[in-house]
C-alpha cells in the first residue's frame, strides 16, 4: 500500500549501481475475474489500472516497479483466469504470460469468500509448478458473510506461503511482498498435492514418460503436459503435434481408456478430481458461522426482482445522465458567471492578431473549465462508484434477454454502459465477449452511445439553449438508435449467438478512496490530454476565421449543412473540426459567435446539429481503436454506418421539428 | 395392435398432457383441463385418472386434480421426448406442413424404440427445443454428456442402461431445492466453460433467481453465484436431492 510507505522506500532503499541477478525480479499478479488483482497493483505501484466490481476489468497485462528493501521488483498485473483451459480473449493473456514469460513468483490472489471455486485455479497452478505465494483477498467480505478461514491449516494443506489482505485498506500487503520476495530468493519446489485417481495416475505417468522420452522442445514439466494433452487442450496439442504426433496419438488411446472406465470425457474426470479437493481444502480450512442475512444480500433481492429489477436498472441507465444534467447544469451556471465577471467572452476577429489568439485561447479556456469540471467530474464519480458497487453484473443479468434482441448477451451491456464515459476503453473492454462477431456487434452499438464528449454536446446545444427534455429526449433517441441499428448489424452479420455465463459478485459498498483516485486518474489524462487541445485549437479557429480561411470550406459543404439539415453555412467547418473531438463543434461555435448561442441557431437547428454531431462519426480516437481491434474494413464499414444514420435522422429532424416548436 | 397395448399408449397421452401442463403451472392439473386437452369427456378423464393414480402413475384427488409421481414423471418426460424429437425430424428433415407436424408425432412416438430416440436425437444434433420452442427434456440414459453418448455409439442403449433417478432442467428447481448435476446437454465449449466455473458432474446447485421474458438464471454453486443465460441453464439437469421439505405431492410440484 502507498500508506505502507513503499513510495517513501522507493527514496530510501532504491541504490540503482545495485543489481545483481536476485536485486531485480518479476512477480506476476494472478487468479480468478475480480479477485483484486488490480487493487492491489495499485498500491505497489501507484499506477491506475481500471477497477471495480465486475469481472473482466483488466483485459491486457499491465506492468508497474515497486521499489522494496534495495530490490526492484516488476509487478504484472493479469486479466482475471478462471482456468487454464481457456477460451476466452482476455484470459489467454494471462495463461500465456505464466506458460512462457516465467515469473519469478505468481501471487495467486483470492477471494476469500468463494474459497472453493478460487482454489480450483491455484491447484492449476500448482501443477504447473510455477513458484507461487496465495492471497486470501478480501477477508473483510468474507466476515461479513460469516466466514472464518483458518491460516495455518490452509497453509498446511496447500504446502506454500498463504497471506491474509484487506487489499482496498493496504492490510496484509507489506506481508504478502515480504513472503513473495522470499519466495522469490530461495525457489521451494511447490508440491504436488493434486493426485488423481489410480487410473488416471497411471495413464499420467505412462504418457509423462512417453513425452521425456521424446524429448520435446516445449519448455514445461513433463507431468504437466501429460495432464493438458488429457485434458484436451488445443495449445498444447497443437504444439506438441508439430514436434512429435505418435504422443497424440498415443495420448487419445488414453483419454478413451479413461473415458471407457470414468464414462466421462477426460476432461470432466479431471476438473472433478480437482473440484473434489479444492473442496476438501476448503472445508477443511474455513467455518461458515450463523449471521443475520447481510444487507448485500437484501440489497441484491431488489436489484434482481423480477419488476423491482428493471426499474433500478433503468434507474442506474437513467440516473447516471440525470444525475450529469442536473449537477453538471448547477455547477456550470456558477462557473460561467465567475467567468464573465473577469471578462465578457466574446469573439475577436478584427485587431491585433496577438489579440484574436489570446481571446481565442482564453475562449478555449472557459470552454474547458464550464464543460469538464462541471460535468464530467460529477459522470466520472457517479460512473466509478457505479462500477465499483457490482451494480452493473445485476444491470446485466436482468437486461440479458433484451440484449439477445441485438444478439448480444447481457455482460454485453457492461461495455456499453462504460461507453457512455468514453468509447475507447468501453471498446476495450469488449474483449469481455466470447466471439470476434459478438465483440464486432458490440462495438458497433458502442459508437453510438452517448460519450462524455456527446453529452457536452448535447448539454451545451440542447440543454441550455432549447431545454432539458428535448436534451433528455436526444437521448432516449440515441437509446433507440442504438437498438435499431443493433438489429439492423445483426440482420447483416448473422451466426449463433453465445449464452451468458458470468459470476455475480457481492455487492459492496465502494471504497470512497478507490472512486476518488479512479475519479481522479480519469479526468487528470482527459486534462492533460483535451485542455491544450481546447486552447491551441480554439485560438487557431479563431485566427483562421478572422483570416477567411473557412469560408470556402463551409460553401463547399452547404449543400449538406443547409440543403438537407437546414444549418446554416458555417455548420461545415464544425463538422469538420469535430471529428477530431465532439467538443470542438460547441467550442469552434462559442469562437464564432460568442457565448450566446441563441444569436446565431433558432431550437430546431440546435437539435438537428446536436443529433448530427452525436452520430456523423466516431471520434478520431475511437476510429484508431476500431482499426486496432477490427481492422480497416470494419472500421470503415462502421464509420460509414455512422455517417448514414446521421443524415437520415438529422435530414428527417430538420424536416419534421419546425411543426413542433 | 392389442388390447394392452392401446391401453399403455392412452396412459402415455395422458401423462404427457399432465407432464405438459404442470410445467406450465406447477400446479396439480385438473380434469377439465385435462379434458379439453384431449378432447374427451370429464367424465372418462376422471375414470382414467383414478386408474392412473392406482397404478401408481400419479397423485390424483378429485378436487385439486392429478400431479404425476415419480414413476408416472419417467414415463411422462421420456414420450415427451420422442414426441418432440419426433416433431423436429417431421419439421427439420422431413419438412412438413407445420399443422401436420404434432399429431404425426402424437402417431409415432409410442412406437419409437430407445435406440431410435438417441439415433434420432444424434442426428439431429441434440436439439434442445421443439418447432415451437418447447424445451426437450433430457434422455434417462446413463449419459453425463452428449460427448459421452457419441463417444459409446457402438453400445447400444441396453449396455448404457437408464438412470433410475430423474432428471430435470435447472431452471425447473424451485426455491429451496438442492440438485445435483447429472448431466449436460450442448457444446464442448460451453460444457468446459460450465466445468471450470464449478458445475460439474456430481456438483450441487440451486437456484436464487430466474429473470422473467426467458432472462438468464442465478445459480448458486460451490459458494459462488453464477448467473447463466436461459439456453445454457435448460441444458444442465439435475437430480432433486431429497431435502427433509419434499413435497408429499410428487414431483413436479416445486414450492
Ligand atoms: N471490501 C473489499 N473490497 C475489495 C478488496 N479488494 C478488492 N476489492 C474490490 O473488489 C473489486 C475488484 O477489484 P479489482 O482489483 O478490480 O479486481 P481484479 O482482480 O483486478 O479484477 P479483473 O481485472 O476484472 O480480473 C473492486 O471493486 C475493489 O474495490 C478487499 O480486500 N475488500
Ligand atoms: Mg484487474
Ligand atoms: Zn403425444
Ligand atoms: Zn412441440
Amino acid at each position: 500500500m502507498v500508506k505502507l510507505g513503499f513510495q517513501k522506500e522507493k527514496v530510501r532503499d532504491f541504490d540503482p549501481t545495485f543489481s545483481s541477478s536476485k536485486d531485480e525480479f518479476t512477480i506476476a499478479l494472478s487468479g480468478n475475474a475480480n479477485v483484486g488483482k488490480s487493487v492491489i497493483f495499485n498500491q505497489l505501484t501507484g499506477s491506475n489500472q481500471i477497477v471495480g466490481n465486475w469481472p473482466g476489468k483488466t483485459v491486457e497485462k499491465a506492468e508497474g516497479k515497486l521499489y522494496f528493501q534495495g530490490q526492484k521488483i516488476h509487478v504484472i498485473d493479469l486479466p482475471g483466469i478462471y482456468s487454464f483451459s481457456t477460451f476466452s480473449m482476455e484470459e489467454i493473456v494471462s495463461r500465456e504470460y505464466i506458460a512462457h514469460e516465467k515469473p519469478d513468483v505468481v501471487i495467486n490472489v483470492l477471494d476469500a469468500s468463494v474459497l472453493e471455486r478460487n482454489l480450483f485455479f491455484t491447484l492449476q497452478l500448482m501443477e504447473m509448478e510455477v513458484p507461487l505465494v496465495v492471497c486470501i483477498n478480501q477477508v473483510d467480505i468474507a466476515r461479513q458473510k460469516g466466514i472464518i478461514i483458518d491460516e495455518k491449516k490452509l497453509e498446511k494443506a496447500l504446502g506454500v506461503p498463504v497471506v491474509f489482505t484487506v487489499a482496498v485498506r493496504g492490510e496484509g500487503l507489506r506481508k504478502l511482498i515480504e513472503k513473495a520476495v522470499k519466495a522469490a530468493e530461495k525457489p521451494k519446489k511447490v508440491p504436488e498435492i493434486i493426485k488423481y485417481g489410480g487410473e488416471v495416475e497411471k495413464r499420467i505417468e505412462s504418457l509423462s514418460e512417453m513425452i521425456s522420452s521424446k524429448k520435446t522442445s516445449l519448455n514445461y514439466s513433463n507431468r504437466w503436459m501429460a495432464i493438458k494433452i488429457l485434458e484436451n487442450d488445443p495449445e498444447i496439442i497443437k504444439n506438441i503435434k508439430k514436434e512429435s504426433p505418435e504422443i497424440i496419438s498415443y495420448a487419445n488411446q488414453l483419454a478413451y481408456e479413461i473415458e471407457k472406465i470414468h464414462q466421462e470425457p477426460s476432461f470432466a474426470v479431471m476438473a472433478s478430481e480437482r473440484y473434489t479437493l479444492a473442496n476438501l481444502i476448503a472445508s477443511g480450512a474455513q467455518v461458515q458461522t450463523k449471521i443475520d442475512i447481510p444487507f448485500s444480500e437484501r440489497l441484491d433481492k431488489i436489484l434482481t426482482h423480477p419488476v423491482l429489477g428493471y426499474f433500478t436498472s433503468a434507474l442506474v441507465i437513467i440516473g447516471l445522465l440525470l444525475w450529469t444534467f442536473t449537477i453538471g447544469d448547477f455547477l456550470e451556471g456558477i462557473l460561467s458567471n465567475a467567468f464573465s465577471f473577469f471578462q465578457p467572452v466574446d469573439p475577436q476577429f478584427s485587431g491585433a492578431i496577438t489579440a484574436i489568439l489570446w481571446n481565442g485561447a482564453f475562449g478555449g479556456i472557459v470552454a474547458g473549465v464550464t464543460l469538464i469540471i462541471p460535468f464530467v467530474i460529477p459522470f466520472y464519480l457517479l460512473l466509478s462508484y457505479i462500477e465499483n458497487s457490482g451494480l452493473l453484473t445485476r444491470v446485466a443479468f436482468m437486461m440479458d434477454s433484451f440484449m439477445h434482441k441485438i444478439g448480444l448477451h447481457g455482460k454485453a451491456l457492461i461495455p456499453l454502459i462504460l461507453g457512455y464515459g468514453c468509447n475507447v476503453p468501453a471498446i476495450d473492454s469488449t474483449r469481455i465477449l466470447e466471439t470476434r462477431r459478438e465483440r464486432l456487434l458490440a462495438a458497433f452499438a458502442i459508437t453510438f452511445a452517448p460519450c462524455a464528449a456527446r453529452t457536452i454536446l448535447i448539454l451545451g446545444l440542447v440543454a441550455i439553449f432549447v431545454n432539458i427534455w428535448w436534451a433528455l429526449g436526444l437521448y432516449v433517441l440515441d437509446l433507440i438508435i442504438i437498438f435499431i441499428m443493433g438489429r439492423i448489424a445483426l440482420k447483416a452479420t448473422p451466426g449463433e449467438s453465445t449464452g451468458l455465463i458470468m459470476e455475480m459478485h457481492t455487492l459492496k459498498l465502494p471504497s470512497f478512496s478507490v472512486i476518488l483516485k479512479q475519479t481522479w486518474a480519469r479526468t487528470k489524462s482527459l486534462i492533460y490530454l483535451v485542455f491544450p487541445i481546447y486552447i491551441v485549437g480554439s485560438a487557431i479557429i479563431q485566427a483562421f476565421y478572422a483570416l477567411g480561411v473557412l469560408e470556402p470550406v463551409s460553401n463547399f459543404m452547404a449543400p449538406l449543412t443547409v440543403g438537407l439539415l437546414g444549418l446554416p453555412v458555417f455548420a461545415g467547418v464544425l463538422l469538420i473540426v469535430g471529428a477530431v473531438r465532439k467538443e470542438f463543434i460547441l467550442l469552434t461555435l462559442v469562437s464564432f459567435v460568442g457565448t450566446d448561442l441563441s444569436l446565431a441557431l433558432n431550437p430546431t437547428q440546435f437539435i438537428v446539429l446536436a443529433i448530427v454531431g452525436m452520430l456523423y462519426l466516431p471520434c478520431f480516437s475511437t476510429i484508431a481503436i476500431l482499426i486496432k481491434e477490427f481492422g480497416w474494413k470494419a472500421a470503415s464499414v462502421i464509420t460509414g454506418a455512422n455517417f448514414a444514420t446521421a443524415l437520415v435522422v438529422g435530414g428527417l429532424f430538420a424536416k419534421i421539428l419546425p411543426y413542433f416548436l | 395392435m392389442s388390447d394392452n397395448e392401446s391401453i399403455s399408449e392412452n396412459i402415455e397421452e395422458y401423462l404427457e398432457v399432465i407432464y405438459k401442463v404442470s410445467l406450465e403451472e406447477k400446479k396439480p392439473v385438473t380434469t377439465s383441463n385435462i379434458s379439453k386437452n384431449l378432447n374427451i369427456a370429464p367424465g372418462s378423464v376422471t375414470q382414467m385418472l383414478k386408474k392412473l393414480d392406482k397404478r401408481g402413475y400419479v397423485h390424483y384427488s378429485p378436487y385439486k386434480g392429478a400431479v404425476l409421481t415419480e414413476k408416472g414423471l419417467k414415463v411422462a418426460s421420456k414420450v415427451t421426448r420422442k414426441h418432440r424429437l419426433l416433431e423436429r425430424f417431421l419439421n427439420d428433415i422431413l419438412k412438413l406442413k407445420k399443422d401436420k407436424i404434432h399429431s404425426e408425432a402424437c402417431q409415432m412416438e409410442h412406437a419409437l424404440s430407445d435406440d431410435a430416440e438417441r439415433a434420432l436425437c444424434q442426428l439431429l444434433e441434440q436439439p434442445d427445443q421443439c418447432p415451437d420452442e418447447a424445451p426437450i427434456p433430457a434422455c434417462d440414459f446413463k449419459f453425463d454428456s452428449c460427448e459421452e453418448c457419441l463417444e459409446r455409439k457402438h453400445e447400444d442403449v441396453e449396455e448404457v442402461g437408464s438412470r433410475d433417478e430423474n432428471l430435470i432442467s435447472v431452471i425447473s428447481l424451485g426455491e429451496n431445492e438442492v440438485g445435483r448435476v447429472s448431466f449436460i446437454r450442448g457444446d464442448y465449449k460451453v460444457i468446459r466453460r460450465l466445468m471450470d466455473m464449478g458445475i460439474t458432474i456430481g456438483a450441487m446447485v440451486s437456484v436464487i433467481k430466474l429473470a422473467p421474458f426467458k432472462g438468464p438464471v442465478e445459480v448458486s454453486v460451490r459458494g459462488s453465484k453464477l448467473a447463466l443465460g436461459r439456453d445454457i441453464a435448460k441444458n444442465v439437469f439435475v437430480e432433486l436431492i431429497d431435502c427433509e421439505s419434499k413435497d408429499e405431492d410428487g414431483a413436479l410440484v416445486h414450492g
